[in-house]
């Protein structure tokens, strides 16, 4: 078994977060970049099956600029064996459309059975490269599934809708993306980190992938027409309980016709 | 003028879910709506009433009762939809089925995604979308270029209604191949609940990890349906089982923007605060002073949320007996 983890580097939302004004893209230079949470749940569900299937193989792959190498050699000492990294200068700031096209394209040049991606980034939170990527890829599509379980030629698990729960299942390969309930992923431990160092990084430009740049140009895109940043909210009034605060806060509400 | 489609979302019972009548009001404003499904069922009643919603059109995509495909046949509707109607936009509810389909609809017209709408307007020749980013903390407007703009809209921040119409129905049926898509075995409906919908209610109470426990976690529930609100969470009291996943509110759960958000020992992360600090007026009480949920309280009680809540309640019960 042979699988491909999707990892996508993101600013830290432990931090406050910035655009670039002008452009709407992502200000990186304001926040660290970190694996988001959920492909580290991802890495851990294949993980978790490469502890008991002897012989399977998880390769993560993150398309990014150049400090995406830190977040793959986490997931190499969290436990990979190999990773990818797409990175070229005409896949900066692109949408999620053109982003599930050079994903596909680097898929093409690899063998698997299983992608596992996140239901969505936090930063971008659009849901929707690891779709796009089934669809392009002529794949069966698990999306936002937990309690997830590989077996030798199907994969299966429950995808909570608004509506209520289903018990979903596809065929081998599959394209499936995990939500935040997948369980919390496995801390790096030393030999982890030691090992990482050896393990192969590949790197790939859009050339290796047969990609054009001119392609990107061509395509139809999402263009950014405005950027306004809020202003922060001020802190009101704060009181200490001395026995009567929940009667205050009936009167404040009362005050404001929120009752 | 130009036609809107509009991806109708049908519960696990097989009803029209509620983004169906925000969506197609929406589209009312960009241009002629088209409502697109699909399902093995044909009921009558589902195109009268879509016509009530505002569908001037229903495209209806039958499918086979065996195997129950997963949004694969709602894809092939749209995309015969497209065809069909050559519409000048796609609208689709910022669900976890809505995006699917609005991304996979998007990888096979070659269009384009505008993900998460929170506002969508024509601005002279082109569709503009608003999204909200950070929680709240940008508002950025996008356009698509060079192809079809596929919008997936937030649930619960558009008003309105379209005019009632009777609605022309289209009947395809679709063929679709098993082998790519996942398939459906079982399904269980969430119990529906008398309280308001999170997403849209005007009054939020959250409780947190402070709540302590799942029978705790009752007075949150106590002091919401005092105020007529929903229930909400931090990830924290979901972890630990005091509440369904469904009500947790952040960054990885739902925004909302309520006129009152009331929050019962939460600490106040920036993850939590991502998904409601554009509540017009937020509440906090927490025993510890230096919690960053009031950094962002317009009033904040410094306390014991097992002596303020009883209280506040039945402050609130005797004003309302008081008034009637
Ligand atoms: C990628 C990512 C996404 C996340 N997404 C979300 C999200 O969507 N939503 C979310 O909420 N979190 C999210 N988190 C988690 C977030 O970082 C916090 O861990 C979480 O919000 C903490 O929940 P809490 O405030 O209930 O718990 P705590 O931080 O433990 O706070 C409990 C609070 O209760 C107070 N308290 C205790 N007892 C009492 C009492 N008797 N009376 C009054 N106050 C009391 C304490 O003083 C404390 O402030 C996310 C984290 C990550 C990394
Ligand atoms: N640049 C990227 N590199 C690798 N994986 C990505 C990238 N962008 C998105 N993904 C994957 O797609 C998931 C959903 O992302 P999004 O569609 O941006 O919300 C992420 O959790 C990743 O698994």
């Amino acid at each position: 078994m042979k699988i491909i983890v999707l990892i996508k580097q993101v600013p830290d939302t432990s931090e406050d977060r910035h655009l670039d004004s002008a452009t709407g893209l992502l200000d990186r230079s304001s926040t660290e970049g970190v694996i988001d949470e959920v492909n580290e749940r991802g890495l851990e569900v294949a993980l978790q099956y490469k502890d008991s299937h002897k012989g399977t193989e998880v390769v993560a792959l993150s398309m990014g600029p150049q400090g995406t190498s830190q977040a793959l050699r986490k997931a190499l000492s969290m436990g990979a064996d190999a990773a990818i990294h797409l990175l070229d200068v005409n896949l900066s700031g692109g949408d999620a459309a053109w982003t599930s096209k050079a994903l596909s394209a680097a898929l093409k040049t690899t063998a698997f059975d299983l992608v596992v991606a996140g239901n969505e980034s936090t930063d971008g939170r659009g849901g929707a490269v690891p779709a796009m990527v089934a669809e392009r890829l002529s794949l069966p599509l698990l999306g936002s599934i937990s309690a997830v379980d590989i077996h030798s030629t199907s994969v299966t698990g429950q995808r909570e809708v608004e509506s209520g729960t289903l018990s979903v299942r596809a065929s081998l390969p599959a394209v499936i993306t995990v939500t935040e309930r997948s369980p919390e992923a496995r801390f790096p431990n030393f030999k982890g980190m030691l090992t990482a160092k050896r393990k192969p990084v590949k790197t790939l430009s859009l050339a290796d992938l047969s990609l054009d740049p001119s392609e990107r140009s061509a395509a139809a895109r999402s263009v950014v027409v405005s950027v306004a940043a809020r202003p922060a909210r001020q802190a009101g009034k704060k009181i200490f309980d001395s026995g009567t605060a929940g009667v205050e806060l009936a009167e404040f509400l009362a005050a404001g016709r929120l009752l | 003028m130009s036609n809107i489609l509009v991806l109708v979302e049908l519960s696990t019972a097989g009803n029209i879910s509620r983004s169906a009548g925000e969506l197609l009001s929406l589209a009312s404003t960009l241009g002629t709506p088209v409502a697109v499904l699909a399902t093995p069922h044909v009921a009558p009643g589902i195109v009268t009433e879509l016509g009530s919603l505002g569908a001037q059109h229903v495209f209806l995509g039958q499918t086979e009762t065996e195997p129950m495909l997963l949004l694969t046949p709602q894809v092939e509707a749209l995309w015969q939809a497209v065809q069909k109607f050559r519409p000048s936009a796609v609208l689709a509810s910022s669900t976890i089925d809505g995006r699917e389909a609005a991304a996979r609809l998007v990888a096979r017209t070659e269009g384009v995604l505008l993900a998460n709408a929170v506002a969508v307007r024509f601005d002279g020749e082109r569709i503009v979308a608003t999204n909200s980013v950070f929680g709240g903390s940008y508002s950025v407007e996008s356009t698509a270029e060079g192809g079809l703009p596929i919008i997936t809209v937030q649930s619960g921040v558009l008003e309105g209604r379209a005019p009632e119409v009777a609605a022309h129905v289209t009947v395809h049926h679709l063929t679709l191949n098993p082998e790519g898509s996942g398939v459906v075995e079982g399904s269980t409906a969430v119990v529906a609940s008398s309280r308001p919908d999170l997403r849209t209610a005007g009054k939020v109470v959250s409780g947190g990890r402070g709540m302590g426990s799942k029978e705790n976690f009752a007075l949150v529930e106590e002091l919401a349906d005092v105020l007529d609100a929903a229930v909400g969470a931090s990830r924290a009291a979901v972890d630990a089982g005091y509440v369904a996943q469904s009500s947790q509110v952040g960054q990885t759960g739902v925004s909302v923007t309520p006129e009152l958000y009331i929050a019962l020992g939460i600490s106040g992360a920036i993850q939590h605060r991502a998904g409601m600090q554009t509540a017009k007026t937020i509440v906090a009480i927490n025993s510890d002073e230096d919690a960053p949920i009031f950094d962002v309280a317009d009033f904040g009680i410094v306390g014991d949320v097992f002596a303020v809540v009883p209280q506040l309640i039945s402050a609130i019960r005797s004003r309302s007996q008081g008034s009637s």
